[in-house]
């Protein structure tokens, strides 16, 4: 299949006075998932309306391939899109609503109905065909929403939080057959969420919005492993990234900060970095599973105290009071914490993040 | 339970006193139409006819005199049919389209013509006649019924506009973009989508311009011409006739055979009448 590229290039898009979108610019490879990643309100469902063409913009191209279809109808510019409202029509059967956009293409009948037939088995959905909307659930519903897209065989798949009206069952289901869909027919696919989980699971890579900004567009490893600031290492990943402000101390044989509690954290494996000032003041990020329990204290450990122990199936979270901060750390269920007061902690130094702590910029 | 009891029959007695002052006028109609026309001068108003008789309802309709044609309002009826079904057919059409054009609110324009519509229905109808009949005249079509129809779709079409583009609005909006995407046009998402959406409020329209224009006088009486008269201004002429004996029961008769068609849509219409008033349209689950 031919695969396009999507470029999106100087868009500016206002409601009324305030501004969405300003020299907004975005580069989506050809036959890439890439997940849109933010809150909402941050402007990323209106920069999916851009592309498909259905909410005008003051300013910017836009690019599919080679063609430019800023000024093109929404139908000139083969992509197709899936609603998180699933928006089928409904006075029409599942059948209708996946032919509906052959119908108004002018594809004959016979052709249209084999074409129906072929998505309707790639999504299981051959026996619902001959039902409204109205008589199916909500997954139901969404697999013909994303087969009446299909069916077109667009160049660009665009996806507005089309897992987000489910319930988390289905969403795990739903959300596997997008994977499969993709691996076996990878068109260019772009893909809006305020799932964090789901966009790590579903992207080759994401770019994370934060008012109207892309914060960091990379794979997803890279966003999870070294978020390029505070912001976006807060929205990524479950539970949140621990985050402690201190001094840096360089000059021991162990990287060590030093906190506002007086508490003294060895980061053993923390390679110093040339940019980093000694007694540089900063914010540690360190995620909960690159905090151990370790069977007895070093000199590259720390102690903290539990507070809260959260069971999780395979993981176990511990809250735990190091030194005056609360840090989650994942334990894995087999490895029961008792409670008491001095349990020795090892921050694993070489998979901690540094940030500025006035801009949030990343520093290590 | 006893006060609940006590509180269900103060609200039926309430109501079936207003039902009774609301049908009275009518079984007195009806009772009058049915009686004679010596036993409605002697007799009393409330006394049921001795001998009930359709003559005066088959002299309304067919054989009484108005302005020399001795047909009844037969003619007249069937001229209101020939200036209502067109008219209310093409304002239901233009006033459709209007209404879709507006919901889209696509542009600034769309909302400033809106406020011009809404000027329009402020505009009591005796300041806008003698402009109307000015353009009419001008265009060719004074005293005919086409005259008469483009007058009545000009003066319904800023309400029945508003009617749909209000419920229009109550439509998701990302339906009309996905059609949009699917490559539907303005008329095919108006006729595949929103149509079929619409049935409600299409009867609602029919209903209130039906009435509306059936019950008109003024623009028929100026507008449709002699020979073009509708059984409003033929029911002028036969209840108000200065000369001759006054036939109370054919006048009642024949008020009630004009009233028929309206009362006859609300009948029919009720169902959905009060479903497309009250509710908007059935959106799909979990939408």
């Amino acid at each position: 299949m031919n695969l396009q590229a999507v470029q999106l290039q100087q868009i500016r898009k206002r409601y009324g006075s305030t501004f969405v979108l300003d020299d907004f610019n975005l580069e989506v490879a050809a036959g890439e998932f890439l997940v849109l990643l933010g809150p909402s309100g941050c402007g990323k469902s209106t920069l999916l309306n851009i592309v498909a063409g259905v909410e005008p913009h003051e300013h910017g191209r836009v690019l599919i391939g080679d063609r430019d279809v800023t000024d093109l109808e929404p139908s000139e510019r083969h992509v197709a899109m899936v609603f998180q409202s699933f928006a089928l029509y409904p006075t029409m059967t599942a059948r209708a609503n996946i032919a509906f956009a052959l119908k108004m293409n002018g594809v004959p009948a016979a052709e249209a109905a084999r074409r129906v037939e072929r998505v309707a088995a790639v999504l299981q959905i051959e026996a619902l065909l001959d039902r409204k909307p109205a008589q199916l659930s909500g997954g139901q519903q969404q697999r013909v929403a994303i087969g009446r897209a299909l069916v077109r065989n667009p160049s660009v798949l665009l996806l507005d939080e089309p897992l987000s009206n489910l319930d988390a069952k289905l969403r795990t289901e739903l959300r596997v057959e997008l994977r499969k869909l993709h691996q076996s027919d990878p068109r260019t696919t772009l893909y809006v969420t305020h799932d964090q989980l789901e966009a790590l699971m579903l992207a080759s890579r994401i770019a994370v919005m934060h008012q109207g900004q892309i914060l960091q567009c990379d794979t997803p490893e890279v966003i999870y492993e070294r978020p390029a600031n505070r912001t976006v290492a807060a929205f990524v990943g479950t539970p949140t990234m621990n985050f402690i402000e201190g001094r840096l101390d360089l000059t021991g044989a162990a990287a060590v900060l030093h906190t506002h509690t007086g508490a003294r954290i060895p980061l053993p494996g923390l390679s110093a970095t040339p940019s980093l000032a000694p007694e540089r003041p900063v914010v540690l990020g360190v995620r909960s599973e690159h905090i151990h329990i370790v069977p007895t204290e070093t000199l590259a450990s720390t102690t903290g105290r539990v507070l809260v122990e959260e069971m999780a199936g395979a993981d176990t979270y511990v809250l735990a009071d190091v030194g005056g901060h609360e840090l989650t750390i994942r334990t894995s269920a087999g490895e029961r914490v008792r409670r008491r007061d001095s349990l020795p902690i090892r921050i694993d130094g070489a998979a901690a993040n540094l940030f500025c702590p006035t801009n949030g910029t990343r520093l290590s | 339970m006893r006060r609940r009891i006590g509180r269900t029959t103060a609200t039926h007695l309430t109501l079936a006193t207003f039902a009774a002052l609301f049908a009275a006028p009518i079984v007195f109609m009806i009772l009058t139409s049915l009686k004679t026309l010596p036993e409605i001068n002697n007799g009393s108003i409330f006394a049921l006819p001795e001998s009930p008789s359709l003559a005066a309802w088959s002299k309304a309709w067919g054989s009484a005199c108005i302005s020399g044609t001795c047909e009844g309002i037969s003619r007249g009826f069937i001229n209101s049919l020939a200036i209502v079904l067109p008219s209310l057919i093409l304002c239901l059409a233009l006033g459709g389209i209007t209404g879709y054009a507006l919901s889209l609110r696509a542009s600034w324009h769309a909302d400033a013509l809106l406020k011009a519509i809404l000027i329009g229905l402020f505009i009591p109808i005796q300041a806008a006649m003698f402009p109307m009949v000015i353009v009419v005249r001008e265009l060719g079509l004074f005293g005919t019924r086409a005259g008469a129809v483009l007058v009545h779709v000009t003066w319904g079409l800023p309400f029945v506009s508003l009617l749909f583009r209000n419920y229009f609005l109550t439509i998701p909006r990302n339906i009309i973009s996905a059609a949009r995407i699917d490559g539907a046009g303005f008329y095919a998402i108006l006729r595949h989508i929103v149509l079929p959406l619409s049935l409600p409020i299409c009867a609602v329209a029919a209903a209130l311009q039906f009435t509306f224009i059936w019950n008109e006088f003024l623009l028929s009486l100026t507008f449709a011409g002699a020979g073009h008269e509708p059984v409003t201004v033929a029911l002028n002429i036969l209840a108000g006739a200065q000369f001759g004996v006054q036939e109370y029961n054919v006048n009642m008769a024949a008020t009630l055979l004009a009233a028929l068609p309206t009362i006859g849509i609300y009948l029919l219409y009720g169902k959905i009448f009060l479903r497309g008033v009250t509710t908007g349209i059935t959106k799909t689950r979990h939408a």
